[in-house]
């Protein structure tokens, strides 16, 4: 079983083991040596981390408790605004854009005193699979640098892989937080649509997007969730967590709990992975739950429903990027629409203008019926087909990409390959639907296997709690720490 | 061949919230630029819109003051385009779900302009031409609108004009936007086209944009009109385009053609939730409309006995009609009050805003104890009107021009001595008056009102002299 560490820093910190000065220089040492491989971080804030480090300090020596997440190191992935901290998305559109305000989610932490170490790499604009359409480079994988960190949280994946942080924020609109969480043998949960606000989450595809944690383990996957997850009536589409907190039920009794899998996730998948997954099906029946297996024909359509609407709702979202207000801005022009077209040709890297290009597309009089109008029928049969599925099985099992880490290099030059590799990802985001991926193995090439858990909307508590108990019941052959960062 | 003017408006209306549309910056206008804005109407990144409810209520009575249907179930739509004026690169806007559709506006003449639709939408900011260089002013953007569209019904420039002018007068009656078109809070696209009279087919239309006059939209339409028969008449034909009216020169000019027009590439804005509102509701806010000017100037004319052109003048403006009314009530002729309003009262409030506001110093109490002296008989009209005058200056009361012995009238002793003092005093308009000439008689008579200080009955003094010098 792997160990909680927000629990175990804590307690380090409680018990005066190590002050959270200390704990928190260890991480930025460790970042100053692990990040030249990693290329995890792209801005590191050393500044803000010690300040808030001396607040918990200060607290501890006035004998105060501490909230689950005080002093505990982490990060953000470089699309939620910190305020006075340069957010650009990785997009040399946004270079020197520092927000005025703060995202929800970090005006959250923050006030909890969560120490934050720095902002991390991702694909331009969460575009992406591997973290390689990043302005800055591609983040690496833990386990192996000449393999990606996957995508588009890549590089919180790689630094809590890394452990050189000790959980981060990532963002999930279609397998953004769960396919690099994956790919670095950790822990990534996209919660339910509307249960985090997405205020002060640069858009990507509005409908879709979802703020979650990425950790190393289930638990403190849901201390994680269960802090960040309110209502906030800045974000109209947030509704918060329902129910109890999900940490009191993840040791609950899975005996009888109904484990679906349908056929479609199983199709294309490559052998390793397969195998992995076979082999959590059997840990999930020695502990009393059944696995059952179904069809659910309506999947097939969703890679072409999810990159029709997704890049729709881009090509609206990113149509702010004009040079005038904030964020890059070319040289030279002779007007301002010269300004705008010039500004946009060379802030945008070609996956954002891709995808701009198709939603641009799908909009357009003319074809909108015949994509975007069609993607959206589809989308609501997909969300009906989970619907039914959960009438007969309490959780979905699923791999969480049909392979493991690309080797660098690989993503960027076959695009429309790897959209495919997305497939088992994008379903969730199009239903709504919280997924958690956990680790599940190591190929014979060393690289980590992940496989999802799926519940209804809002029954974060159910998919933690069987991830909870496999990751208890597995053997720690499963997890497997990368030789970097902070070892305590 | 006789032609005929089609026309329809889109008119957009700033709704007179305290706060924008989605952000909780004040709506208030003409304050230094960029300080009304906050991240959410600059459109930063991240940021989300959030909808402000009373921006629905007022639209939704805007809808049930034109008669329209108002939809239980509505939703916003993002309209894209690029403009630096607009920060986020799209209007969030209603498409095809408006708040309301169906309704009219009745003209006097009883005819009905149809509505097709209110719906809702943001505004954006305004670009600042200055020294050479372009500046944006996003104060503006997010301020709340509706945008009115109507049918093709309008075939005149009067009809026009009425349409424009009872829509202020709807809007400004329920309170939802003051309607100012000089500030630009009422602003007017007209499209227009020609046809031979009495065909049905609609001919091709041009759209011209922002008008901010009834004036100019008069102006501009009948040039446009103009043009079009011209074109038609010399054997050209009428290009669908958008159009700019330069009131200097009086002519419209072309902006952009039909090829040039824009994809707006409408989708479901996926930041916000469905819009639903409830019978109840809705049956709410209907309680909320107050009696509209077309029903209380019937009212007037029926019930209180006012003639057709004053009971219109003073129903046109909310605060008016609610002075008249609450000084009229428990009056024996309401005609009196609305004779003081409009001869004394307008004579003071030159402009259309300087009755809009209606600044008085009078209260309608006042007033009322005014024409209630009149009524009992214990103030005679002229000495009524100089008093108001007064009133009018000071916005003291009656009580404080007119003393008790004043009121208390004149006994016949002392109008008999006044009559004779006249008739002694005025010896050539006796004579004159004896003469035959019938005038002479009113000298005296005004004698006598100068020393009474307006405080004797003029008939009853004209009848005492005519005793005297008979």
């Amino acid at each position: 079983m792997a160990e909680g560490k927000i629990k175990h820093y804590s307690d380090l910190l409680e018990n005066k083991e190590i002050s959270c000065k200390e704990l928190t220089e260890k991480f930025l040492t460790e970042i100053e040596s692990a990040n030249k491989d990693l290329n995890a971080y792209v801005k590191v804030t050393p500044d803000t981390a010690l300040e808030t480090a001396k607040k918990v300090d200060e607290k501890l020596a006035r004998g105060e408790k501490l909230s689950p997440l005080e002093g505990i190191p982490m990060t953000l992935k470089d699309n939620i605004s910190t305020k006075g901290i340069e957010t650009t998305c990785c997009s040399k559109i946004l270079e020197g854009y520092t927000p005025i305000y703060n995202a929800t989610v970090w005006e959250t932490l923050s006030k909890n005193n969560a120490v934050l170490l720095g902002k991390t790499n991702m694909d331009e604009f969460a575009m992406g699979s591997s973290s390689e359409t990043s302005y800055f480079g591609g983040a690496a994988n833990p386990h192996n640098i000449n393999h990606v960190a996957g995508g588009s949280s890549g590089g919180v994946a790689s630094a809590v892989g890394g452990n050189i942080a000790v959980y981060g924020l990532g963002s999930d609109t279609g397998g953004s937080i769960r396919q690099p969480a994956s790919f670095c043998g950790i822990v990534g949960l996209k919660p339910t649509y509307g249960a985090v606000s997405r205020f002060g989450l640069i858009a990507y595809a509005s409908s879709f997007d979802q703020i979650g944690p990425i950790t190393t383990t289930v638990e403190d996957s849901a201390i994680v969730f269960d802090a960040i997850s309110d209502y906030d009536k800045m974000d109209s589409t947030s509704q918060g967590r329902k129910g109890t907190p999900t940490v009191d039920s993840l040791k609950n009794d899975i005996k009888g709990l109904k484990i679906g899998i349908p056929r479609e996730y199983l199709e294309g998948i490559r052998d390793d992975v397969k195998l992995s997954i076979e082999k959590a099906c059997e840990v999930y029946k020695s502990l009393g739950a059944e696995i059952v297996y179904f069809n659910l024909p309506a999947l097939k359509y969703a890679l072409p429903v999810y990159y029709i609407l997704a890049c729709a709702e881009a090509s609206s979202n990113l149509g702010r990027y004009d040079g005038i207000r904030y964020g890059y801005r070319t040289d030279s022009y002779k007007d301002v629409n010269e300004m705008i077209c010039k500004t946009r040709s060379e802030g945008f890297g070609d996956e954002v203008k891709r995808r701009i290009l198709l939603g641009t597309y799908v909009l357009s009089a003319g074809y909108y019926d015949a994509y975007y109008k069609k993607a959206q029928n589809l989308r609501g049969s997909i969300v009906n087909a989970f619907k039914n599925a959960f009438a007969s099985c309490d959780v979905i099992l699923a791999p969480t990409v049909p392979m493991t880490a690309f080797e660098k290099g690989n993503a960027i030059s076959v695009p429309i390959e790897t959209y495919l590799t997305d497939i088992c990802t994008v379903p969730v985001n199009i239903a709504g639907l919280p997924g958690v991926s956990i680790p599940c193995g190591f190929n014979d090439k060393g690289m980590p296997i992940g496989m999802q858990l799926i519940g209804d909307t809002f029954c974060e508590s159910k998919i933690l709690n069987a991830a909870w108990q496999y990751e208890n019941a597995a053997g720690a052959e499963v997890f497997k720490a990368s030789q970097y960062g902070v070892k305590l | 061949m006789k032609y005929e003017m089609v026309a329809g408006f889109e008119t957009h209306i700033e709704l007179a919230t305290n706060t924008k549309i989605f952000c909780s910056c004040t709506t208030e206008f003409g304050a230094d630029s960029n300080t009304h804005c906050c991240p959410i109407c600059i459109g930063l990144p991240g940021t989300l819109p959030k909808l402000n409810r009373q921006v629905v209520k007022y639209a939704i009575m805007a809808g049930l003051a034109t008669n329209c249907e108002i939809a239980n179930i509505s939703k916003m739509d993002r309209k894209n385009y690029c403009y630096p004026d607009l920060p986020k690169a799209y209007q969030i806007s209603q498409y095809d779900k408006p708040l309301c559709e169906h309704g009219y506006v009745q003209l006097s003449s009883g005819k009905k302009i149809r509505l097709t639709r209110i719906h809702i939408e943001e505004d954006a900011g305004k670009l600042i031409h200055k020294r050479g260089d372009t500046y944006v002013d996003y104060n503006r953007g997010g301020v709340p609108l509706i945008e009115i569209v109507s049918e093709p019904d309008i075939r005149s420039v009067e009809e026009a004009k009425e349409y424009v002018e009872k829509l202020q007068q709807i809007m400004r009656y329920i309170g939802i936007s003051d309607c100012k078109m000089q500030e630009g809070s009422m602003r007017c696209d007209v499209n227009i086209s020609v046809r031979p009279e009495g065909s049905e087919e609609l001919g091709t239309r041009t759209e011209i944009k922002n008008m901010n006059s009834i004036t100019f939209i008069g102006k501009a339409m009948e040039y446009e009109f103009g043009r079009q028969v011209d074109l038609i008449e010399s054997g050209g034909k009428v290009e669908q385009q958008t159009l700019r009216y330069d009131d200097v020169t009086n002519t419209t000019s072309s902006m952009r053609g039909k090829e040039d027009a824009n994809d707006y590439r409408y989708f479901r804005d996926p930041d916000l939730v469905t819009i639903s509102v409830t019978d109840e509701e809705i049956d709410e806010l209907r309680a909320k409309i107050p009696e509209l000017p077309a029903q209380k100037k019937e009212r007037y004319v029926n019930e209180l006995g006012l003639n057709e052109k004053d009971a219109q003048n003073i129903a046109k403006y909310r605060n008016i009609a609610e002075f008249f009314e609450s000084a009229s009530d428990g009056v024996k002729n309401p005609k009196t009050v609305a004779n003081f309003i409009i001869g004394q009262i307008f004579r003071r409030l030159e402009t259309e805003s300087d009755k809009e506001e209606f600044n008085i110093a009078t209260t309608a109490e006042q007033l009322k104890e005014l024409v209630k002296l009149i009524d009992d008989g214990k103030l005679k009209n002229n000495l009524a009107k100089s008093t108001l005058e007064k009133m009018l200056d000071t916005g003291k009361g009656v009580r404080e021009f007119v003393s008790e012995s004043d009121l208390a009238g004149m006994d016949e002793n002392t109008l008999n001595d006044l009559c004779q003092k006249a008739v002694e005093n005025n010896p050539k308009a006796v004579a004159d008056y004896k003469n035959g000439k019938q005038k002479a008689l009113k000298s005296i008579v005004g004698f006598v009102m100068k020393e009474s200080r307006g405080r004797a009955d003029a008939a009853a003094a004209e009848a005492k002299i005519l005793d005297l010098i008979g």
